[in-house]
């Protein structure tokens, strides 16, 4: 196929600035659906990433474009994913992309995610084309906006296309513009094989299903290939495009082009995100350059609210893997909860996304329990654990000293709220390293910070004190030796294992009240006084009571009707049922994780 | 030959008081008089399906009963003996607002009712005006006196305790009031801030100040306290009265007695169904003579909610749940279906046993949500 003909591109934009809806009128006016295909926003197919407006699972569109010259295009549109936790699936997306359109509302301006987006695409070598959405809106200031986009981002913008999405207007110069400004691939189809994994998927019928951009040579159906990395070899079985959602056979993939690969692949492990693709007999000199593996930083205990349901949630977390390599799990077990598991993610949305994910597609209620970093203690007798479940801590007189892992945080911010998020971070142990101005209203702070500090809320809050100007990635680099110690809580005197967590001793008492307080919260009145404790060892450090309740009663008859009675008697049920029986009292499932939520208000 | 009670709804009112959600609104004389002539076309709609049925006990609710005009209530009244068996000894309640006691429907209680819930409230000016009533103290004293005078010899008082800046001195004063103008039967119903009330919206603005958990509690326990040491017998949560004079009809509700409701919105359990009459007013205006075109929510009840209502019902009566009576009607026992709740609730200290009866200890009538919601099966 010509090469010239073909545009790779991915949509980059803040969250809710219009990126799914430019996607399904791009797929539209292409032509390649009728409108009775279009789903509203074809490429966030999964249920919960429509409600929360994000995109995880990266995806990929073939559509064909008649230009105004004449001519046919390929446009290949590749899914970006759009937060900090995925941007190791964002990176591998732009990796096969030559080009990048960067959405802009035009009544909110560049946001802290539109700069993230332009640097990781500006990383890619990306050519960037600048759109203006939303100017259907009262509010819109188009050419303010485009002012914005050349002072702050640096990118030609004041004749981009102005558009809105949503009613489809100018969405054609969008279209042409991608055609002109956007470079065409640039590979060598006579070279070996050389191409990119960017996703994956597993069909229990099909095997694995690879995504890749080729970027060298071309592979067709009995083509053997040798993945790189893993130095697995197959028989390729079909090869072909993407359709919106579907798959479409094709007779061979060549430079430039984005598609999809089969050859009855059984474990997904042969086949990582990341890896290069070559032709098994006459491999290419190099593999093109990898992106780390993910790697987990958040471990928690995910248990069924309901036990018997225990192997449905192994099953489902088995599902999830085969789509998503960072999730990690092993079984565990806990007095208080159960069987469960303890899971690793790459953050705390993740593990939302996860935990979500496993209770709508799967239909589980679940209990997870406080995220933990994997804690490193060296003991007296000279071994070395790695702790990622606090109840496994041992004793602290076997304890010589602990480590515990860190970040380098880098913040990117307007200069207006430096001072709010320097503090921020203070209180987080973060260790001041640098501030880099990249504009005069602009800049980016680093700090060194224990990465216990941000798995619980720090997004949230760094947020919050920032009216959502920041934007904040990070980086593991080591681990550090650090004090230590293992908060209990104790309800109605028991302790609760799924509750306790290590914690920084300096703060332990203000994490203890804090936890006691918020499990007061959490903990709805029941027909006994409850006593909620913090405690190190065997000292409580803080404590609270849950008052027995004292009334709830339903007075009046109401002239015979007796189905609010009855309404009321089942919603009390059905909320008992939500409820986790620790010792006699009964603490509902969300507890488990909100009680870890600092508040920021 | 079985017996049923009847409930008439009258929906219409003076004034909407703060807390009420019922179904109640003020109209003009010519809705009340078109209302009195569709209910009276939905009882004798009723007429055949009633042959075969005593009536013991009828009660005439609202809204204000009493604002209706005397002289359609009397052919309301016709109506109801033209199309069922009333037996001699019924007993017939009527609610009414202390502010509309008058000289006709007092003519019209002396010929056709025996018993009266008066709507009191309170005795206490303030607190009356902050519910939003239409009376004072003053009317109720003489309200009670008119009725007393008039041959009524059955009387209820309902009272409202928990109502906003009432202290518990207050409540007790009121309790006291009450006592003093001897009533047979007073009611004492615990402030409940409904959705879609003029309470509701004062307390999401922050304006209702109701007294404190406490000190409803102390009103709760003092109206037990005060009510039994002048010889009411608590009998069920909200109710007391003096020996002979439990309401029939509430009692036939709490025990699951059959009752059909006639009039906008009302409830029925007849035959082991429940529904209720349509809630739009034209609607029944127009079809009220046809009783399949008003129904509502038809359900058939299968044997496992007609449990679980006997136990949630049953339970607010001090008498509670006596097991052989409970064996013959459902066919099993209470302590085979509910064995290990009811071990655990007596542990609790919210459920007492004497025999094979068991009842609410009075904790666990204060905490009776938590407590019933345990008998609804899975």
């Amino acid at each position: 196929m010509d090469q010239s003909k073909i545009r790779n591109f991915c949509i980059i934009a803040h969250i809710d600035h219009g990126k799914s809806t430019l996607a399904d009128r791009i797929i539209e006016q292409t032509g390649l659906l009728t409108e009775r295909e279009m789903q509203d926003q074809v490429l966030d197919n999964m249920e919960l990433e429509r409600e929360r407006g994000i995109t995880i699972k990266a995806q990929t569109v073939r559509t064909v474009y008649r230009a105004d010259d004449g001519e046919e295009y390929v446009f290949n549109l590749i899914d970006t994913p759009g937060h900090v936790d995925f941007n190791y699936e964002v990176s591998r997306s732009l990796a096969a992309c030559d080009g990048a359109v960067l959405v802009v509302d035009s009544t909110q301006g560049v946001e802290a995610q539109t700069l993230g987006n332009v640097y990781l695409a500006l990383d890619h070598d990306l050519e960037i084309l600048p759109v203006i959405n939303k100017v259907d809106l009262p509010s819109a200031q188009p050419d303010e906006v485009a002012q914005e986009i050349e002072d702050v981002i640096g990118l030609e913008a004041m004749d981009c296309p102005r558009i809105s999405a949503k009613t489809g207007l100018n969405v054609h110069e969008v279209l042409e513009s991608i055609v002109h400004k956007l470079p065409a691939p640039t590979g060598d189809p006579d070279k070996p094989l050389k191409a990119l994994i960017f996703d994956s998927l597993y069909d229990s019928y099909r095997g694995v299903i690879v995504f890749m951009r080729v970027f060298d040579g071309s592979v067709r159906r009995g083509s053997r290939i040798r993945m790189m990395a893993t130095g697995a070899v197959f028989e390729v079985t079909e090869v072909g495009t993407f359709g919106a959602g579907k798959f479409i056979p094709a007779d061979e993939l060549t430079a430039g082009m984005v598609g999809y690969l089969e050859a009855s692949i059984k474990d997904m492990k042969m086949t990582r995100v990341g890896d290069t693709v070559t032709d098994a007999d006459t491999p290419c000199a190099e593999a093109l350059p990898g992106y780390k593996e993910p790697q987990p930083m958040v471990y928690c205990g995910i248990y069924p609210a309901e036990t018997p349901r225990y192997p449905d949630l192994r099953d489902a977390l088995e599902k999830l893997q085969l789509n998503d390599a960072a999730l990690q799990y092993e079984p565990e077990t806990s007095q208080a909860l159960g069987f469960g598991f303890r899971c690793g993610f790459l953050g705390l949305l993740h593990l939302d996304v996860i935990t979500q994910r496993l209770e709508r597609e799967y239909d589980l209620d679940l209990i997870t329990t406080a995220p933990s970093v994997i804690y490193k203690i060296y003991k007296t007798d000279g071994t070395v654990l790695d702790i990622t479940n606090p109840t496994n801590m041992p004793d602290p007189s076997e304890i010589e000293h602990m480590e515990e892992p860190m970040v380098k945080a880098e913040i990117m911010v307007t200069t207006e709220y430096i001072g709010s998020i320097m503090t921020l971070c203070q209180e987080r142990r973060g260790v001041y390293e640098e501030t880099e101005y990249i504009e005069t209203t602009r800049a980016v702070l680093r700090y060194k910070m224990p990465l216990n500090e941000i798995i619980y809320d720090f997004f949230d809050a760094l947020k919050s004190r920032s009216r959502g100007y920041a934007s904040f990635d990070y980086e593991f680099f080591g681990y550090e030796r650090s004090e230590l110690t293992r908060l209990d809580i104790l309800v109605n005197h028991e302790p609760v294992d799924a509750l306790s967590f290590i914690v920084y001793a300096p703060n332990a008492y203000k994490r203890g009240s804090q936890m006691c307080e918020r499990l007061k919260k959490e903990i709805p009145r029941q027909l006994f006084d409850i006593p909620i404790q913090a405690a190190i060892g065997s000292k409580i450090i803080a404590r609270e009571t849950v008052r027995q309740l004292r009334k709830d009663v339903l007075a009046k008859c109401y002239g015979g009707d007796i189905s609010r009675k009855r309404k009321l008697l089942e919603k009390q049920k059905e909320g008992k049922k939500k409820m986790r029986e620790i010792g006699n009292v009964e603490v509902p499932k969300e507890a488990f994780l909100n009680v870890l939520k600092l508040d920021e208000e | 030959m079985s017996d049923i009670g009847l409930y008439l709804h009258f929906p219409f009112c003076v004034r909407k008081c703060a807390y009420c959600d019922f179904l109640s609104f003020p109209a003009t004389e010519e809705v009340k008089r078109i209302y009195a002539a569709a209910l009276i076309r939905e009882i004798r709609g009723y007429a055949r399906a009633a042959k075969g049925h005593t009536v013991s006990t009828v009660f005439l609710g609202g809204g204000t009963p009493s604002i209706m005009p005397a002289r359609q209530m009397k052919a309301i009244f016709q109506a109801l003996y033209d199309s069922f068996e009333i037996l001699p000894g019924a007993e017939i309640t009527m609610e009414m607002n202390p502010g509309t006691v008058n000289e006709s429907n007092l003519t019209f209680v002396f010929d056709h009712v025996n018993r009266v819930s008066l709507g009191a409230q309170s005795g206490n000016d303030a607190e009356l005006l902050a519910l939003g009533r239409i009376h004072t103290r003053r009317d109720v004293e003489r309200s009670v006196q008119l009725l007393k005078d008039s041959g009524v010899k059955n009387l209820n008082l309902d009272l409202m305790l928990g109502i906003p800046g009432q202290t518990a001195e207050e409540w007790r004063s009121t309790l006291r009031w009450a006592i003093d103008l001897k009533p047979e039967h007073i009611s004492a119903y615990s402030l409940q801030v409904e959705d879609g009330t003029e309470f509701r919206r004062l307390q999401k603005a922050g304006k209702l100040h109701l007294p404190d958990e406490d000190t409803e509690r102390e009103m709760a326990a003092l109206t037990v306290e005060m009510l039994e040491g002048s010889g009411y017998r608590q009998y069920e949560f909200s109710n007391y009265a003096k020996e002979g004079f439990l309401c029939r009809h509430n009692v036939r509700y709490w025990k699951r007695g059959d009752y059909l409701g006639l009039g906008l919105g009302a409830s029925s359990l007849f035959e082991g169904s429940r529904w209720h009459n349509t809630r739009n007013l034209e609607h029944y205006f127009e079809h009220s003579s046809d009783p399949g075109q008003i129904v509502r929510e038809m359900e058939q009840l299968d044997r496992r909610t007609e449990i679980e209502e006997a136990m949630f019902l049953g339970l607010r009566m001090s008498e509670g749940i006596e097991d052989a009576e409970f064996e013959a009607r459902y066919g099993l026992s209470v302590f085979s279906l509910y064995g290990e709740i009811i071990e655990r609730q007596i542990a609790e200290g919210v459920l007492l046993r004497e025999g094979n009866r068991i009842f609410l200890s009075p904790r666990g009538i204060e905490v009776s949500n938590v407590v019933l919601a345990d008998y609804l099966l899975d």
